[in-house]
């Protein structure tokens, strides 16, 4: 593709591939520039521009987070199994969008292999988290033995609004592993990117605007975590925060003491990989990852047990 | 009787647009927010309304969050008239007045004789405040006189109640007919105008308030008398109400910036209003799931 190009240099694709993109926020199903109007330039490693990304203020979260709350009872009240089959389109566009994920990584400073190895990771992952919607209950829910006369039994409900701080790389893979659990949960969610690694990020935000997710679902804000951050943590319309374990201890302790005004649950799972670490052991260093992610309880932990206490006769 | 006053429909959109720019932040996004809550009439008007539901009003009208005692109580509440008499029974020893519709609300489809009773026995429950509508029938065909009459004789009825004239501009169809209709309602004897029932859309939009509040700035310099302005209906937001309250200082002045000449009528804006003030108070974003319903 790229050679075909080079030999047609006045082509309106030669020119339309170089026009310079800036990527906005994900709000509500749209794509708002962000209130600021500031911008960073993203950079390959050898320090050239690539693009201008969003620098989100905390007016930024307050709207993705009332977008947000607006639409968990949107997606918490479809059922099962069509959030499975919605997030098994996400694959499936994902998939068909391989490529242009792959260029963005690969201008990021991944290595070719590295890069498809992430996405085919990130695809997968997505399959299995899809998996998963309509099976939570049958297999973690349970009819509970009481003394009474009562049929007594116990199903998982979404939490409600969730904030993602997403690790800086994997750059895709990381940001999915925190997000799936939660979508499976009947959550709606605000994600905050990663600041250095944002492009593939902002990109699956046009993966999510054309699969059928509805609307405020999932927002997507890039900018600064230590603008982002506290804000986020201190709403008090936001019920859960997960992060990766790689947050710098600041960041996390502002998260954990800004909770405790609502109460909010605080997770940190492992999602993160170093860029030389996925370049210089790509496939051992994603499987490891990909393992240690696909796990059903990181959806537990963004729910809440209800119990029911149904009367019965003889 | 009444002029026909041709409004320059674009023009006070663009007037509208302008004034809504305004940015009011920090310590007089504050002072605002203070404001709008003064001058809110905290309402109710739906036939579910229950005892339980007017009592818990009132509660909310006294005690608008009870985390922040320095916050101010309301204007009024506003209820049926079937409901004044336990409102009163609760809000008697407080500042807060007692408001209800009458006149067969919210359509005004009746005789005179019933909307006259109608307005005695909500003043005689104890209503500090009478909200009537007008035959927008009547008014629509062209019997101007019958509307100005019969809110001439709600007002000798109300005796020392004030009176809230609703024009419904929903159904007015036209700037021009809100300006006339204004203006004969001053004339007949309002004490305020006030925009809408709250049961047709649209409500309360800012160009029609602002035609309102010019028909006010012009009877007061003809005839020296101040008439109250009461937007109901549509408001929602805090920055929909502190847009309200610039555009009433820039076309009547400081003296409108009172509850006894300003009021709004909503039932959700409070919450939106104390959210705002926690906001600004603690910098922390709140959630709806920390303030009362009622």
């Amino acid at each position: 593709m790229a050679n075909e190009q080079t030999n047609h240099p006045t082509s309106q694709a030669t020119t339309m591939n170089s026009i310079p993109k800036t990527y906005k926020n994900y709000i509500n199903g749209e794509f708002p520039r962000t209130e600021s109007g500031r911008y960073y330039s993203v950079e390959a490693l050898d320090g050239k521009h690539i693009a201008n990304v969003g620098l989100s203020s905390k007016k930024d979260v307050r709207n993705a987070v009332q977008a947000a709350r607006k639409a968990q009872a949107t997606w918490a009240q479809k059922t099962a199994y069509n959030r499975g089959q919605i997030m098994y389109r996400i694959a499936e566009i994902l998939s068909g969008r391989r490529e242009q994920f792959i260029n963005e990584m690969i201008l990021l400073g991944y290595s070719q292999e590295a890069a498809e190895l992430e996405i085919n990771a990130c695809i997968e992952l997505i399959v299995y988290f899809a998996g998963w919607t309509d099976k939570i209950d049958q297999v973690f829910g349970s009819v509970n033995p009481v003394a009474s006369d009562h049929f007594n039994f116990s199903r998982h409900e979404p939490v409600g609004v969730v904030g993602i701080i997403s690790p800086e790389t994997p750059s895709l893979l990381g940001m999915l592993g925190l997000l799936l659990p939660n979508m499976v949960a009947g959550n709606s969610q605000v994600i905050i990117a990663s600041k250095q690694f944002p492009l593939p990020t902002c990109t699956f935000a046009e993966v999510l605007a054309t699969s059928d997710v509805p609307a405020g679902t999932v927002n997507i804000i890039t900018g600064l975590k230590s603008e982002l951050i506290p804000p986020i943590s201190q709403h008090m319309d936001v019920d859960v925060l997960v992060g990766d374990v790689s947050l710098d201890t600041e960041f996390r302790v502002l998260c954990e003491v800004e909770s405790a005004s609502n109460m909010k649950r605080v997770y940190f799972w492992e999602s993160f990989i170093s860029l030389d670490e996925l370049n210089s052991s790509p496939n051992e260093t994603i499987s490891t990852c990909v393992h240690s992610l696909k796990d059903p309880y990181h959806i537990l932990h963004v729910q809440e047990v209800k119990t029911t206490w149904h009367p019965i006769s003889e | 009787m009444i002029d026909r006053i041709p409004i320059d429909a674009v023009g006070v959109q663009e007037r509208v647009a302008r004034l809504c720019t305004r940015s009011i932040k920090k310590e007089s996004k504050l002072q605002a927010l203070d404001l709008a809550l003064r001058m809110m009439d905290l309402t109710t008007l739906e036939g579910s309304d229950s005892e339980g539901k007017v009592r818990q009003l009132c509660n909310k009208a006294l005690h608008p969050y009870t985390e922040l005692p320095n916050i101010p109580s309301v204007a009024a509440v506003c209820v049926y008239p079937n409901r004044v008499a336990l409102a009163k029974s609760i809000l008697k020893d407080s500042s807060i007045s007692i408001a209800s519709v009458a006149t067969a609300f919210p359509s005004g489809m009746s005789s005179l004789q019933i909307k006259l009773d109608d307005v005695n026995y909500a003043v005689s429950e104890g209503a500090d405040e009478i909200d009537m509508v007008i035959s927008r029938g009547a008014f629509l065909s062209g019997e101007y006189a019958r509307v100005y009459d019969e809110i001439a004789q709600i007002k000798e009825a109300c005796g020392t109640a004030h009176l809230k004239v609703i024009l419904e501009t929903g159904e007015l169809g036209s700037l021009e007919n809100v300006r006339m209709a204004s203006d004969l309602a001053m004339k007949a004897g309002a004490d305020f105008i006030k925009t809408s029932t709250g049961k047709i859309t649209p409500a309360a939009t800012m160009p029609v308030v602002l035609v309102m509040l010019q028909a006010i700035r012009d009877f007061h310099v003809a005839t020296g008398k101040k008439i109250g302005m009461k937007p109901a209906g549509g408001i929602r937001s805090s920055k929909q109400a502190i847009q309200y309250l610039v555009m009433v200082k820039e076309t009547l002045g400081n003296d409108w910036l009172d509850p006894s000449l300003f009021r709004f009528g909503a039932s959700s804006l409070a919450n939106d209003v104390l959210m705002q003030w926690v906001k600004e108070k603690t910098g922390r974003y709140q959630s709806l799931n920390y303030f009362s319903n009622d």
